[in-house]
């Protein structure tokens, strides 16, 4: 728990050199939530004498801390929010997958979880690579357009976006391509 | 090449005469002077006479600009023609801090520009704390002989200025990114090097937080031979870095990436064997990274440990235990930079076995200053009995001691760098409850090589009358809330001969103390004073009487005029007056 720090009483001086604590990490100036829950770090150190404190993460009503002051302690921002919480990715913050687009020079990356279904996606990557991808169907695939989308999935299989349902296209998308439509002739009608 | 010597003697008839006198002299002189490589030196040289003025401004390879606003592009350049390597200094350290707003300047687009038509022949270029954008990387990239890129706390560019470096510059040997911020345009700029062998020795790109293609990656490391320094950013998985490491045996510097595997490991998962990667890279000196650490894989550094001279663990959330676990091979280690997670253990087995150790930096992982600290004095202590050679420290802690700083100030008398940072502001010796001037005092009056020195905890007049009286090779002072009054910064003003860089924060310094300094500024690189109790009359009145002196004042937040105090005063010499992008917050005085 944190209390204001008085660094006037003796009694808690010794137990704070052994105490292992996970303070929360540092804040910047103003935009920043200090979110309440500490990332715990592998930090389990069994043969540290002292008093092993579990660092209460759901407790809101903790005294407030000092007031934190710009650019205090002197540590860049960089640093700062490298030990912050939000950085953990187990959502994956950010699935960026490249795409190629036939006849393009270099290839681009999107991040798939910027999108939430097919119209919006497909609409992206017209944008991006300036071409018509046109509209899916179950039956043709993309028949009649300029150009047709595939991706590769977690088994090394190509195969035509939009057959599956959104979410399990997005988890299981590896790369894109964006073939050209007299090619992807052959996937629409198996 | 236009030069302003006599023009030789005609001859006559065909027949050899020989140059007069002073053009012989001035041969012998040039081919003399390229031998001074320091600085220092050739600055000296060139104030001897007009001709040693001149072959020196001819021989000068290296430029270098401390402060991008002392001087005009034009005219750095117009007198040292033949430079091929540059190096420019823009904002001024605590804008790191967030101290200074965004957009202030520090653009290199003048420099640049202007380097297109004198210095097309330019070779490196090292930037550090400027503004620099995509055109401007793209127009460097047009150069036909650049070879080396260092950017180091710069930012203003993202991966597509990265893209056209990467694509443009074909005899490229060296980019290095230390710490820059660079955007996500989304473009895969590692894809964009050409085909076919590359020249690169260095490639340093742990601060870009962009995801990269990593099989354009690999191929990359597979056809640069020459490769020496890699560093890797933290998109790089564990497994990744095993497949360049054993594709470049040859590293001698190398940045690891995230350290930890990309998916979860299930168990008996076949794994590759890290350790026999870091086993055949036997020229490899210098490790980092460390990023996002899973320290079960720490093992597979131990067969490297014995050669390391330098090893970063700043990164790395790691105990006292899994740290000894390493430091215990690392005989040769000098430069060691590591979290305050391992506690003053962890600094306990690093003094026991680094006793060849220079530079130690610890660094928080908590940066809040009521955070719980795990080192202290003890660590301290610990450090200066093991490791006698210490010429540099960087240390966060949250509790100090006077014993402590003067223990270190008589074990280590070769320091050249002091940074203490007790995160609390105005904390006392937390046994005693003094001040730490007796410690801070110690530090200048048994450090006699001391040039760098930042201060904190509770500090009062007493600790700069030492500083200012023992300070003799002090070049550049930090101050953080501290001092009691205008005498403070007197002592410091009156004394430090050799002061160049003094930036002070939050501490109660005003108008007739910065009057104290008018004797002396012309001969600073800068002074930096912020939220202190100047005025804009005492400004105002330095800036009168000191005509080369740009005096800036930088307002901070809102315009709300709060009780007529400065907010941040930022002072430095200048050759060609004030600068004429200066934004709309900045008023020049």
């Amino acid at each position: 728990m944190e209390k204001p720090m008085s660094y006037e009483s003796e009694d808690h001086l010794n137990l704070k050199a052994t105490e292992l604590r996970l303070g929360l990490p540092g804040r910047d100036e103003s935009d920043k939530q200090s979110s309440p829950s500490a990332k715990n770090n592998k930090r389990t150190s069994p043969e540290m004498e002292g008093v092993l404190y579990a660092e209460n993460e759901e407790q809101d009503c903790t005294p407030p801390p000092k007031a934190q002051v710009v650019g205090w302690p002197p540590v860049r921002s960089y640093r700062k929010n490298c030990f912050q919480p939000k950085k953990i990715e187990a959502d994956a913050s950010g699935v960026y997958v490249k795409v190629s687009m036939d006849g393009a020079p270099y290839l681009r990356k999107i991040d798939l979880n910027v999108y939430k279904s097919y119209p919006e996606l497909l609409k992206a990557l017209e944008n991006m690579f300036k071409c018509t991808i046109g509209v899916y169907s179950e039956r043709d695939g993309y028949d009649g357009s300029d150009y047709a989308p595939i991706y590769e999935d977690k088994d090394g299989d190509w195969m035509l976006v939009g057959d599956v349902p959104w979410d399990m296209f997005s988890t299981s998308c590896k790369r894109m391509r964006i073939m050209k439509g007299s090619e992807a002739k052959g996937l629409g009608c198996l | 090449m236009r030069e302003d010597r006599p023009p030789p003697t005609p001859s006559r008839g065909g027949a050899y005469s020989p140059p007069p006198p002073d053009q012989v002299l001035e041969n012998v002189l040039e081919h003399v002077l390229q031998f001074l490589t320091f600085r220092r030196d050739r600055n000296a040289a060139a104030l001897v006479c007009r001709s040693w003025h001149r072959a020196e401004a001819l021989t000068r390879l290296e430029l270098f600009i401390g402060n991008c606003y002392a001087v005009a592009p034009r005219r750095a350049m117009e007198r040292f023609r033949r430079a091929t390597a540059v190096t420019i200094k823009g904002k001024p350290r605590f804008a790191d801090f967030n101290l200074m707003p965004p957009d202030w300047g520090a653009n290199f687009t003048p420099w640049v520009t202007f380097m297109a038509q004198c210095y097309r022949a330019l070779e490196k270029l090292c930037l550090k704390r400027m503004f620099v954008t995509d055109e401007d990387l793209e127009l460097l990239a047009s150069f036909p002989s650049f070879r080396e890129l260092v950017l180091i706390c710069c930012d203003g560019f993202g991966t597509s200025g990265l893209a056209v470096v990467a694509s443009k510059c074909r005899k490229l040997r060296v980019l290095d990114l230390i710490e820059d911020e660079v955007t996500d345009d989304e473009i895969d700029w590692i894809s964009c090097f050409p085909e076919g062998e590359t020249c690169l020795e260095s490639l340093i790109f742990d601060c870009v937080e962009c995801p990269i293609y990593f099989e354009a990656l690999e191929r990359l490391v597979a056809r640069s031979p020459s490769l020496k320094k890699l560093k890797l950013n933290r998109y790089v998985s564990i497994v990744q870095l095993y497949r360049l490491m054993i594709r470049a045996p040859q590293l001698t510097h190398l940045g690891t990436g995230s350290f930890s595997p990309s998916e979860i490991v299930a168990q008996g998962d076949q794994e590759p064997d890290y350790s026999s990667a870091f086993d055949a890279c036997r020229s490899l000196v210098c490790l980092s990274g460390f990023r996002e650490i899973v320290p079960d894989y720490l093992p597979a550094i131990y067969p490297v440990c014995a050669n390391l001279t330098s090893l970063n663990f700043s990164y790395a959330n790691i105990s006292a235990e899994q740290l000894r676990s390493v430091i215990r091979y690392c005989h040769k280690l000098q430069i060691f930079w590591v979290l305050d997670t391992v506690c003053d253990a962890g600094l306990q087995a690093v003094a026991a076995t680094c006793k060849d150790l220079r530079e130690l930096r610890v660094f928080p992982i908590d940066a809040r200053e009521d955070s719980e600290a795990p080192v202290s004095d003890v660590g301290l202590l610990a450090i200066s009995e093991g490791c006698r050679k210490l010429q540099s420290i960087l240390y966060f802690c949250q509790r100090m001691t006077n014993a402590a700083v003067i223990a270190m100030s008589e074990n280590c008398p070769e320091l050249v760098v002091f940074r203490l940072c007790i995160m609390g502001r105005h904390l006392p010796d937390h046994v005693t409850r003094e001040p730490m001037d007796e410690g801070f005092g110690a530090i200048v009056k048994n450090c006699k090589k001391l040039t760098r020195l930042a201060t904190s905890g509770l500090l009062t007049d007493r600790a700069f009358s030492y500083i200012g009286q023992y300070g003799k090779l002090v070049r550049t002072l930090s101050v953080a809330f501290a001092g009691d009054s205008d005498t403070g910064l007197k002592y410091v003003l009156e004394g430090c001969p050799r002061l160049q860089k003094l930036e002070i924060r939050d501490s109660p310094f005003g108008d007739s103390a910065l009057r104290t300094g008018l004797h002396r500024y012309y001969n600073m690189r800068f002074l930096w004073m912020s939220s202190c109790r100047l005025t804009r009359r005492g400004c105002k009145e330095i800036a009168q009487q000191m005509p080369h002196l740009v005096v800036e004042m930088i307002n901070g937040e809102e315009e709300e005029v709060k009780d007529d105090y400065v907010d941040t005063l930022y002072m430095y010499r200048s050759l060609d007056g004030p600068r004429a992008d200066a934004p709309s917050f900045v008023t020049i005085l």
